[in-house]
C-alpha cells in the first residue's frame, strides 16, 4: 500500500569508506550567512569525508507573516505584499494572486489587460532565467563575470518595468479585473527593441558557456531526479521539465490567454544540473516567442473589469485556489472569504519551499561542492520559502 | 568647503601648521602635507569591504548596485567578503526576523574593529511593512548600533551609493585622539554586544537598552 | 467536478464520493458546497480512513492524483450561528407564525485542505478536507506524507503554525519559527509580543498598543 517512493533513502556507508583513514562523521552547518545560499537559508549537514551523508534544510530565517498579515489586510491592501514573495518576479506573484480573486469572486479580464499580463510575465521569465543562469555559474567559481551580463539585460528589463508601473522591483500592477494602468506612450516600442536585441545576447551567453568544460563537468550527472519521485515530491516548474515530465500549467490549464500563442515546452532526459540549466536557456527563447507574438497581436481597450470594484470590495463568501506558471515553478493562492472585507484564510503555495523536499534526495552520495550547484539549480528564493 | 568643515569639527591646531599658500606650493612640486588623520581615514573610507550578508528584496538591489551599471567598485567597495573576520561594512539589506536576530549580532560581534553598519531598506530600519509580525525584529538598531539608515522599499541602487558616501564622510570626520573619537579607538569601550537568546514567546531580551531607547516624541498623541 | 483536458476522465465529486465508499467500507464522505464563483467544492474526509482514501486517489486507474499542490491549514475557531427560523406557535389561541432567531454553536476545530491534481492525466484539483476534534486536545490527523512526499514540508509548516500534530509523519519538527517557541501563531488566538514601543506612524490598534508604553513609562 504504501510505496517507497515517497521514503527518504538513506545512504549506506560502505565499508570502503571505513578503511581506519577516515574517522567520525563531520556535521557543519551551512548558512544562515554564506555565500551561496541564495539568501538566509541554512543546511545541516553530515559528512564522511567529503561526501554528504545526511542533509536537513532549516529555513524560517525570513519568515514575516505574510499570512497572517493578509488575515488582517483588505484584498488589495495585500497586493504590495505578493510582490515581496519571490522578489525577483513580482509580476508574476501579482498575477497570481489577482488570479485567484478573479474566480473568487467571478472577474473578468479585459482583452488588452490580458496581453498585457501576458507581456510582463514573460519579461519577467527571462530575467529571472538570466539572473539564475549568472548566480549558478558563479556558485561554481566564475566570480561575478556572467553575473555581469545577467544583470545587464535584467536592467533593461527593469527599465521597462520602471517605465510602467513606478518601480524596478515591486511593481504592485495587477489589480483584480485587470492592469492599474495603461502602457504608455512608446512603451511597446521599447519592449519591441528588448525583444529584438535579447536573441544576439542570448547567442552570445551560450556560446560563451555551452561547451566550457568546467560547465560540463560539474553539471552532467549531478544531483539526478527521477520523474516518480519528482511528481511525488510535488517538485513543479522548470526542475520537474528537466526530468522529463511534460507538464506546464500555461499548456494544462490555459488560464488567461495562453492558448492563442504558438510555443513550445522544452524537456529534458537526465534530470541533473545540466538539463536544469538547459532547460531554463530554450525556455528563455520561447518566451521570447511568445513575447514577440503578444507585442504583435496587442489590441486597444479598456484595461479593468467594468465590474471590478476598487473600494468596499467584499466578496461573496467562499473559497478559490488559483495557480499560475511562475518562473520558479507552480504559483498558487489559496483565499478563503466569509464575506467581510479581509480574507479568512489567505495561503501561499510557493514553489520554492515545495521544490526543496527533494534537496536531501538529490544531494546523498555527493561531493560537498556539488551540493552548492544543486542547491543553486533548484532556484529557490527565500522570501517565497519562508513567506 | 573641506578645509572649513574640518576646522569646524577638528580641535587640534595640527591642521593649521601650514598655511595654505605654502601648501599648494609644494604641491605643485610633487610634496604632499597632510595630517595622519586624514591619511589615516581617506585610507579607510576608500577602501571599505562589505560583508556579503543580504538578507532579503534590499539584497538585489545591493548586487545591482555592485554590478555595472551602478559600479560599487569605483568606492573601493568591490569585494564583498563572506567572512566577518575580513569585513569592515556589515549592509544588514532585508528584514531582520527574530530567527535571524542573534545570527546578525554574532557576526557583528565576529567583525574586528573599526566596525559600521548601514541599515538598508524599511525592514532593517524599523521593521517596514511587516512591522506587525510576531517573528519581524522592528528595526535592527534595537541591538547594534547603526551608522547610516536608507529608508526604502527596496531603495534605489543610487540611494545605496549615496549612503555609501556619508558614510565615507562620516569616516572622514572621525578622529584618531581627543575625548570625541569613535569606538574602536578607545579600549574602554566594549566592541561586542550581547547575542539575544531565543525565547519562548519571544526573543530575550527584546532590545538592548544601552544601543536603543525607544524615543519619548513617538506617535499621535 | 474535476476540471481537465481529456473529457474521458471527468467525473462529476458524487461519482467520486461513491467510488471511493464502495472500494473503503466505512468510510464517511461529505461533498462541502463552495459559495463563490470558483465552483471548486471539496469532500471532507474522515480521519481514521484518510490514508487508506488518500492511497486509492493515487492509485485508482481513473482519477491517479499523483500531485499533490497544496497543503494548507485553517483555524476555524468556536463560533455561534444566528438562523432565523419561521416556526408556528399558539398564541393567544391563534396560530401565527413567527419568526425566531435560533442559535446554534459550532464547536471549534482545526482543518486541513488538500489541492490534489493529476500530472497524468492533467485534471485537477479534487479538493480533500481534514477536520481536527477540537482546538485543545484532539488535534491528531493522519499525515498523508508517506502517500504525496509534497506534505512532508508543508504539514510540518501547519504543526508549527496551527499545531495540528500528524501521526506518521517521518520527520515532525518545528520549521519556520525557532524550537523553543511555544505558540502556534497562525491561530486566531495568537496574542504576539508586545514589542511595539515606538511607533513613528502608529494608527488605530497599534496606536493604542503603542501609547500604552508611554503611559506606563
Amino acid at each position: 500500500m504504501m510505496e517507497s517512493i515517497a521514503t527518504v533513502p538513506r545512504y549506506e556507508l560502505t565499508p570502503a569508506s571505513h578503511d581506519g583513514t577516515s574517522g567520525d562523521l563531520l556535521e557543519i552547518s551551512m548558512g544562515p550567512q554564506h555565500p551561496s545560499t541564495h539568501g538566509v537559508f541554512r543546511m545541516d549537514v553530515v559528512l564522511d569525508g567529503e561526501r554528504v551523508v545526511k542533509l536537513k534544510p532549516v529555513f524560517g530565517y525570513l519568515h514575516r507573516n505574510h499570512e497572517k498579515i493578509g488575515e488582517t489586510t483588505s484584498y488589495l491592501g495585500s497586493m504590495p505584499y505578493t510582490d515581496r514573495l519571490d522578489y525577483f518576479c513580482s509580476l508574476t506573484n501579482n498575477w497570481a494572486y489577482a488570479l485567484t480573486i478573479e474566480k473568487l469572486a467571478g472577474l473578468e479580464v479585459p482583452e488588452r489587460a490580458e496581453y498585457i499580463r501576458v507581456i510582463t510575465a514573460e519579461l519577467t521569465r527571462i530575467q529571472n532565467h538570466i539572473c539564475l543562469a549568472g548566480f549558478l555559474l558563479q556558485d561554481m567559481g566564475a566570480s561575478g563575470t556572467p553575473l555581469m551580463y545577467a544583470f545587464r539585460e535584467r536592467e533593461k528589463v527593469l527599465d521597462l518595468f520602471e517605465s510602467l508601473t513606478g518601480a524596478r522591483m515591486m511593481c504592485n500592477y495587477m489589480r483584480f479585473g485587470g492592469c492599474r494602468c495603461d502602457l504608455p506612450p512608446d512603451w511597446l516600442e521599447q519592449a519591441r527593441k528588448f525583444a529584438d536585441e535579447f536573441p544576439a545576447f542570448h547567442e552570445e551567453f551560450q556560446a560563451l558557456l555551452e561547451t566550457n568544460e568546467i560547465l560540463l563537468a560539474r553539471t552532467q550527472g549531478v544531483g539526478v531526479l527521477k520523474p516518480d519521485l519528482a511528481i511525488n515530491a510535488g517538485v513543479t516548474g522548470p526542475m520537474l521539465r528537466a526530468c522529463g515530465v511534460n507538464y506546464d500549467i500555461r499548456k494544462v490549464d490555459r488560464y488567461g490567454i495562453y492558448n492563442r500563442f504558438k510555443f513550445r515546452v522544452p524537456l529534458g532526459d537526465h534530470g541533473d544540473v545540466y538539463d536544469r540549466y538547459m532547460v531554463r536557456m530554450l525556455e528563455m527563447k520561447e518566451s521570447l516567442e511568445i513575447l514577440r507574438q503578444a507585442l504583435r497581436d496587442i489590441p486597444d481597450g479598456p484595461i479593468v473589469d467594468p465590474k471590478a470594484k476598487l473600494r468596499g470590495f467584499r466578496p461573496k463568501a467562499g473559497e478559490a485556489y488559483g495557480r499560475i506558471e511562475a518562473p520558479k515553478g507552480e504559483l498558487g493562492f489559496y483565499v478563503i472569504s466569509d464575506g467581510s472585507p479581509n480574507p479568512y484564510r489567505y495561503r501561499v503555495r510557493p514553489p520554492s519551499f515545495i521544490n526543496l523536499t527533494i534537496l536531501e534526495d538529490m544531494c546523498l552520495g555527493c561531493h560537498i561542492a556539488d551540493v552548492v550547484i544543486i542547491l543553486g539549480s533548484i532556484d529557490i528564493v527565500l522570501g517565497e520559502v519562508d513567506r | 568647503m573641506r578645509q572649513a568643515a574640518r576646522q569646524a569639527f577638528s580641535k587640534h591646531e595640527a591642521t593649521n601648521l601650514i598655511d595654505e599658500g605654502l601648501r599648494s606650493e609644494l604641491t605643485k612640486q610633487g610634496i604632499f602635507t597632510t595630517t595622519l588623520e586624514d591619511l589615516y581615514n581617506w585610507g579607510r573610507k576608500n577602501s571599505l569591504w562589505p560583508l556579503g550578508f543580504g538578507l532579503a528584496c534590499c539584497a538585489i538591489e545591493m548586487i545591482a548596485t555592485s554590478m555595472a551599471r551602478w559600479d560599487l567598485a569605483r568606492f573601493g567597495a568591490e569585494v564583498f567578503r563572506p567572512s566577518p573576520r575580513q569585513a569592515d561594512l556589515m549592509i544588514v539589506a532585508g528584514t531582520v526576523t527574530k530567527k535571524m536576530a542573534p545570527q546578525v549580532v554574532r557576526l557583528y560581534n565576529q567583525m574586528p574593529e573599526p566596525k559600521y553598519v548601514i541599515a538598508m531598506g524599511a525592514c532593517a530600519i524599523s521593521g517596514g511593512p511587516f512591522k506587525q509580525g510576531y517573528n519581524v525584529l522592528k528595526g535592527i538598531d534595537r541591538y547594534i548600533p547603526v551608522d547610516v539608515h536608507i529608508p526604502g522599499c527596496p531603495p534605489r541602487p543610487e540611494a545605496l551609493l549615496h549612503a555609501f558616501m556619508t558614510l565615507q564622510e562620516k569616516i572622514d570626520r572621525q578622529h584618531l585622539t581627543g575625548p570625541d573619537r569613535p569606538r574602536h579607538a578607545r579600549a574602554d569601550v566594549a566592541g561586542e554586544f550581547p547575542v539575544p537568546a531565543f525565547g519562548e514567546h519571544d526573543l530575550v531580551p527584546t532590545m538592548n537598552p544601552e544601543v536603543w531607547q525607544p524615543p519619548q516624541h513617538a506617535g499621535r498623541d | 467536478m474535476l476540471e481537465g483536458t481529456k473529457s474521458t476522465n471527468v467525473e462529476s465529486l458524487e461519482q467520486i464520493k461513491n467510488r471511493i465508499e464502495a472500494a473503503i467500507p466505512g468510510a464517511r464522505l461529505e461533498i462541502m458546497p463552495n459559495g463563490s464563483a470558483s465552483g471548486q467544492h471539496s469532500i471532507l474526509v474522515d480521519n481514521e480512513h484518510g490514508l487508506r482514501i488518500a492511497c486509492f486517489l493515487r492509485d485508482d486507474p481513473q482519477l491517479r492524483l499523483d500531485y499533490a499542490s497544496n497543503v494548507t491549514g485553517i483555524d476555524w475557531p468556536e463560533t455561534v450561528i444566528k438562523e432565523k427560523k419561521k416556526t408556528r406557535q399558539l398564541i393567544e389561541g391563534v396560530e401565527r407564525e413567527i419568526e425566531e432567531t435560533v442559535e446554534t454553536r459550532r464547536p471549534g476545530y482545526l482543518e486541513v485542505v488538500y489541492h490534489l491534481y493529476s500530472m497524468e492525466f492533467k485534471h485537477g484539483p479534487l479538493i480533500l478536507r481534514l477536520r481536527t476534534g477540537d482546538r485543545a486536545e484532539n488535534v491528531h490527523l493522519p499525515s498523508l506524507t508517506p502517500v504525496w512526499r509534497a506534505a512532508e514540508f508543508q504539514e510540518r509548516e501547519i504543526f508549527d503554525l496551527f499545531g495540528i500534530r500528524f501521526d506518521s509523519h517521518p520527520d515532525l519538527r518545528r520549521i519556520l519559527m525557532w524550537d523553543e517557541f511555544l505558540d502556534h501563531p497562525m491561530r486566531k488566538d495568537y496574542v504576539d509580543p508586545d514589542d511595539f514601543e515606538y511607533e513613528p506612524t502608529a494608527h488605530g490598534a497599534v496606536l493604542d498598543r503603542a501609547s500604552q508604553h508611554r503611559q506606563t513609562s
